[in-house]
């Protein structure tokens, strides 16, 4: 209802608040006499929320994190839906998120399947697309893998049986390892498999090493992928996998791309781009907070998601990430290891403009914030 | 000390070349020793008068300042053989690396040369140090890959170093002496520095090897004088001492021709001294220490870590004119008010200007004198003299003031002060207050805003900070003052609301209570709320929704919903249950609770807080959390031990469920044991028995807690309080009057401890409901001593829990405050870091300020109803 008196708003008020205001209009019936005097209140209430400029925003948004952390449970370990797909949150989940850190403790992955997959009539199938996401490596499927010293080369024996459970034949395995083992030769020798690294002098460390990697061999399903339960949800299939791969997983056909999610963000980053990482890190920090159940407006989220991702790369909240490139030397000196910053300063000359905060707080002078902002417009004459 | 009315502008950082720290100096310092007999510093000693005075009564040689008048000067000593500067020792392998030993060229040709300066120079205009940096490395790389010399195609002498400050070389294993090392820095042209990351103007790999060493002014390391009359010298001066007591020792030797092995120890010496002089924690080095063994504190420790110079000293500042003591509570006073007693009141002052208008008014506080409340302490002159007010001076003093003077007078009601609890950990934590003299030793306080300071009355101390200037009092009670800070910025809701009694007595009061005409006046008035023309429509007995409504003004409308609400029902606010409805002033319907006035979701507050200007605001607030504690004060209100009784057959209704959950649970077990339980899907056995005790356990405990809510008598005041959410909860009582339940440690119920079983009384692998932490009995009747271990457990978890989270919680906010701090709303609106590099181009996507909405939005549907209310 009144689409049009709302068109004529779009930019002067944001575009939720005219889809909350069409759709309470709709609710009220009202009149448009009435629909014009709200959308008047509507713009005033809008202008007086506007922030102030100067604000100080940066602060505001540490200190809404800050504050309710101390809250936090420190061990939480949430069950997704199941016992086996534990995932972190709490505390130590916002640490990781925050500090960028690439190797996560508990990646997972929701994988959803296009229609007539998700739903539970046909078990066979979803047998089959299990199979093709949890990751089979060697050690499934060999009953042993011994060195043999006198002919200094590795054996391998498969188990027959377990790999006709899982559908893997001799030759698939062979090819695997080919694939994955660059460094030596594989040979089917009768009722096992041959490996001789390739290199001249072939020491015994050379084979234990040859013998570790055969092991990490992925021979079916998609690497790093090491659980997958179904789960129902909403009446509907959905996978959760402990691991993640998202790129391998999508090129799967029976996979819904549309949906499928991981909670690795670098991961994200790498398969759709930096703005996909922005909006991972806000879905896994709000998912933190509402796990916890805490209160803490979307908007600082947002902007530390943004703070993190505006370089095009993502960076941690870490002395070698967002604070570590700061310009201001004495901003960086007085966070964490002071002597080497100013030492690489004083190497090259390096010159402090003070023009954040922290610098000025250490020199006494105002800071360049809030009410510190404002200048006068007239020249003080000197000696005023 | 003369005031200095300047603004810094940039600092450069570089590195002090051996002329400048000579053309610095005011003294050469040739001898280790101190003072002489008399006690007077030497000339030429590390305390020479010519580095600055740390003496009363003595003069500074160089600037003939008096103590405090000098800041110091520096001196310098003539090292007898060149030494390396351990902190630069790495750099100079760098510039080793990569230049010739020969030639001292870096190892790339011209042409190469030129592009790379050029390249740099870009760098060092745009004033981009971290581009110049990478690059310098990017060329030091090349430079090393270079084997043999371009310029006069001598081979490369590859070097190593021996950590912390020897080098060796690779060819032979000899040693290369800091002498041979600065000769060979000497012949490094200002282009190739340049380009390997030193910028020569600024610093120079020459002088990075040290042939002369800059001494500090004394003032930076003064002595102290014990009570024993004994100077303790600081341990810069001691350290300085070892280094002068060496290096003299060293010229001696190599004057006497002593053999090069002897003049080999000391130089080593030497360098040790002067590398822990610079840094005295380096692993390599046993670091030098006290006679008590105690290691000495040297410049790097002087300036890294929390309790370094920055840390310490230069982000944190202390003040003067701040007060410190216990809080105790005070609900009669307004929430943006302070209770502050007598003795502190005339120890902190106002520095008031005296103006025509308000000269009499201030001779009276200095008429009373520092020692009579309300007096004055100072009174400063035009000419900036500070003079004492006493029984002596106090005549004069009066006589003598004029307009202009600044008279430091004692506080009074009604001046700005700031109030603080520790940990600040957001805004809320240091907000405005107006203060109020009381007699007393403690700061008294509003228990409405002990939320936002997190504070409770068992003991916290509390800070008031008194602002000195009319700007900074402007700026705190425009800015800080509580009113202001109603809405908090993290979620948009009021972090300031009723608690504890002001809620249970307004839902008293608005549920249940009414009272005779004159009682209801009286208790209005009481309160401070005197209206005649309302109080005249009251009729002989006025109901408690009455009462209330006289509190609130005549335009005010209000549509809200009470804990009762069920969430689903849309229905006529006057009449549909759970709906709080004002209209015009007049409360129609509904009950007052934690809903509508709590902290944290008090959505009449807000109505309020929005409605009217803070005048107002702060004025109904005042009456709204008096008149809840007026209500109980006059009811009387008190919980007691038979709330947790139960009714004879309230208690077998909850044996039954205990029981039968027991038993149900027993059937699990055997279930599983006899191998017949069915795993849930993806779990094993044990995970799938496990879920299915632990659902039906807690399943139970609501259970029972519904019957404790449903059987006791509404007058119970444990329910009451937990039904309007003052405080408890239900299951609160559940615990108390039926059952504790089951404990859960980490999430689970309590597992191991001893071999495969909980404690030694139980048999092994005991899966029952008792051994596993389930604790039957209430609290009222005492748990046995097993629950009572199992309780004790769960205790000892949550304290570990709280214990290892606050250092890394703590940790994760200062990386955020240093992170963030930069970041400011431009005048565009756009959100940009001191760099002016955009972050979002409208803060939050539409612009708004947390603290200025209702939970992140604005309420539509507030404002169509107040248009159609019109």
């Amino acid at each position: 209802m009144h689409e049009d008196l709302a068109r004529e708003y779009k930019g002067k008020i944001p575009e939720t608040l005219l889809k909350e205001f069409e759709k309470q209009s709709e609710d009220f019936k009202l009149s448009k006499a009435d629909a014009k005097k709200v959308l008047e209140k509507l713009e005033a209430r809008y202008l007086a929320s506007k922030i102030n400029p100067g604000e100080a925003i940066g602060i505001i948004t540490a200190e809404s994190f800050g504050e309710p952390s101390t809250q936090m449970t420190l061990r939480t370990f949430h069950f997704a839906g199941v016992a086996e797909a534990q995932i972190s949150l709490g505390l130590p989940r916002l640490i990781e998120i925050f500090d960028a850190r690439k190797e996560i403790e508990t990646p997972l992955m929701e994988i959803y399947l296009k229609s007539p997959y998700n739903s539970n009539a046909d078990e066979k199938k979803l047998e089959k697309i299990i199979a093709q996401i949890k990751e089979i490596n060697m050690e499934e499927v060999a009953t042993s893998i011994s060195l043999n010293l006198t002919k200094m080369h590795v054996e391998i024996r498969l188990n027959k049986k377990r790999m006709k459970d899982l559908e893997v034949s001799d030759a698939s395995v062979l090819k695997q390892l080919k694939i994955s083992i660059k460094t030596s030769d594989f040979e089917e020798n009768g009722e096992f498999i041959v490996a001789t690294p390739k290199s001249k002098e072939n020491t015994l460390p050379l084979l234990y090493m040859l013998k570790e990697k055969i092991k990490e061999v992925t021979v079916k399903g998609t690497e790093g992928i090491k659980q997958v339960l179904p789960v129902n949800r909403n009446n509907e299939l959905v996978l959760l996998a402990t691991g993640s791969n998202l790129k391998k997983i999508l090129e799967i056909d029976e996979v819904d791309a549309t949906r499928t999610t991981t909670n690795d963000i670098f991961e994200i980053q790498k398969v759709f781009g930096i703005e996909a990482a922005r909006n991972a890190i806000i879905h896994e920090a709000l998912r933190v907070i509402q796990d916890q159940a805490l209160e803490i407006d979307i908007r600082h989220i947002m902007f530390i998601a943004d703070l993190m991702t505006t370089t095009g790369v993502i960076k941690g909240i870490t002395r070698s990430g967002i604070t570590g490139e700061k310009e201001s030397v004495l901003a960086r000196a007085s966070f964490e290891t002071p002597i080497v910053h100013i030492m690489n300063a004083s190497l090259i000359g390096e010159v402090d403009m003070l023009n954040s905060v922290i610098e000025n707080v250490l020199l006494n002078q105002p800071v360049p914030l809030g009410t510190g902002l404002p200048g006068l417009v007239t020249k003080m004459k000197k000696g005023d | 000390m003369e005031k200095v009315y300047k603004v810094v502008e940039k600092i450069t950082f570089g590195l002090l070349s051996p002329k400048l720290i000579k053309k610095i100096a005011a003294a050469k310092i040739v001898t280790p020793e101190l003072y002489d007999r008399e006690g007077y510093p030497v000339d030429g000693g590390l305390m020479d008068i010519r580095l600055g005075v740390i003496d009363p009564g003595l003069r500074c040689k160089t600037c003939s300042g008096k103590l405090k008048e000098c800041l110091g000067h520096f001196g310098y000593i003539e090292l007898a053989r060149p030494i390396i500067h351990v902190i630069y020792a790495k750099t100079i392998l760098n510039f080793m690396l990569c230049t010739c030993k020969e030639c001292g060229r870096a190892s790339l040709e011209d042409a190469e040369i030129e592009k790379h300066v050029q390249r740099l120079k870009r760098y060092e205009e745009q004033n981009n140090a971290d581009a110049f940096r990478k690059y310098t490395k990017l060329v030091r790389n090349l430079a090393k890959a270079n084997k043999k010399c371009p310029h006069c195609k001598a081979k490369k002498e590859l070097v190593k170093i021996e950590k912390p400050t020897n080098y060796v070389m690779e060819e032979g294993n000899k040693r290369m002496f800091p002498n041979e090392i600065l000769a060979w820095m000497e012949r490094i042209p200002d282009n190739d520095c340049y380009i390997l990351g030193c910028n020569p103007e600024y610093s120079r790999p020459n002088w990075m090897i040290q042939t002369v060493l800059s001494i500090p002014p004394v003032t930076i390391r003064p002595s102290i004088t014990l009570e024993t009359g004994e100077r303790a010298e600081d341990d810069l001066t001691h350290k300085l001492g070892d280094i002068v007591r060496i290096n003299q020792r060293l010229f001696e030797n190599l004057n006497a021709g002593a053999p090069e092995i002897i003049v080999e120890d000391l130089w080593d010496l030497l360098q040790y001294h002067i590398t822990t002089y610079y840094d005295n924690e380096i692993t390599q080095v046993p670091p030098a220490r006290h006679r008590s063994g105690q290691p000495l504190k040297t410049l790097s420790e002087r300036i890294k870590s929390k309790e370094g110079r920055f840390r310490h000293n230069l982000a944190g500042k202390r003040v003067n004119f701040a007060a410190r003591t216990v809080i105790s509570p005070d609900p009669r006073i307004a929430f943006n008010e302070v209770g502050v007693p007598t003795e502190i009141a005339m120890e902190l002052t106002v520095p008031t200007r005296v103006t025509e208008w308000n000269l009499e008014w201030l001779k009276k506080f200095i008429q009373n004198g520092p020692k009579a409340y309300p007096g004055a302490n100072y009174v400063i002159t035009s000419d900036e003299k500070k003079k004492k007010i006493s029984p002596e001076s106090q005549q004069q003093i009066v006589d003598e003031l004029v307009v202009g003077q600044i008279v430091e007078r004692h506080l009074i009601d009604g001046d700005i002060s700031i109030f603080n609890r520790q940990p600040s950990l957001h805004r809320l934590s240091i907000m405005c207050h107006k203060i109020r003299i009381f007699p007393g030793k403690s700061f008294r306080l509003n228990p409405a805003v002990c939320a936002p300071y997190n504070a409770d009355f068992d003991g916290d101390e509390m800070n008031l900070h008194i602002p000195q200037t009319e700007e900074a009092q402007a700026e705190a009670e425009s800015l800080m003052e509580v009113q202001t800070q109603i809405i908090s910025p993290k979620h948009g809701l009021n972090v300031i609301g009723c608690v504890e009694d002001a809620i249970t007595g307004l839902y008293l009061l608005t549920k249940e209570i009414s009272m005779p005409k004159d009682e209801a006046i009286q208790l209005l008035i009481s309160i401070g709320v005197d209206k005649p023309e309302r109080f005249r429509k009251f009729k002989e007995n006025v109901s408690g929704k009455e009462v209330f409504s006289a509190i609130l003004p005549e335009d005010f409308n209000f549509v809200g919903f009470s804990k009762e609400y069920d969430g689903k029902t849309v229905g006529d606010p006057e009449k549909t249950a759970g709906y709080v409805y004002v209209k015009n002033g007049k409360m129609m319907n509904g009950v007052i609770d934690a809903n509508t006035i709590g902290e944290g979701n008090g959505t009449l507050l807000r109505d309020i807080h929005r409605t009217y200007d803070t005048v107002t605001a702060v004025d109904l607030y005042g009456r709204i959390f008096r008149l809840g504690n007026a209500v109980l004060f006059k009811r009387g209100f008190t919980i007691k031990t038979s709330d947790a009784d139960m009714l004879p057959e309230v208690e077998t209704k909850v044996r039954k469920v205990v029981e039968d959950a027991l038993s149900e649970v027993d059937g699990f077990i055997s279930e599983y044991k006899k191998g017949n339980l069915k795993p849930m899907p993806a779990k094993t056995v044990e995970a799938t028995l496990e879920t299915q005790i632990l659902h039906k356990l807690n399943k139970a405990r609501n259970e029972i807690g519904k019957i404790i809510q449903r059987s006791s008598n509404p007058t119970n005041s444990t329910i009451v309080m937990a039904q309007c959410g003052a405080k408890g909860k239900v299951l609160n009582l559940a615990q108390m009057a039926a059952i504790v339940g089951q404990q859960a440690l980490r999430g689970k119920r309590v597992e191991k401890g001893y071999r495969n079983r909980t404690l030694s009384l139980f048999k092994e692998n005991d899966l029952s409901p008792a051994a596993r932490g389930f604790i039957r009995h209430s609290y009222k009747k005492g748990l046995n001593p097993v629950e009572f271990y199992f309780h004790a457990m769960t205790g000892r978890d949550s304290l570990m829990d709280t214990a290892l989270r606050t250092p890394k919680s703590g940790y994760l906010y200062r990386r955020l405050a240093n992170a963030l701090q930069d970041m400011k709303v431009e005048y565009d609106f756009t959100v940009r870091d001191a760099n002016q590099s955009i972050v979002q181009f409208s803060y939050g996507d539409d612009g708004m300020d947390v603290s200025k909405t209702d939970n992140g939005t604005i309420d539509v549907k507030k404002i169509i109803e107040g248009v159609r209310g019109e």
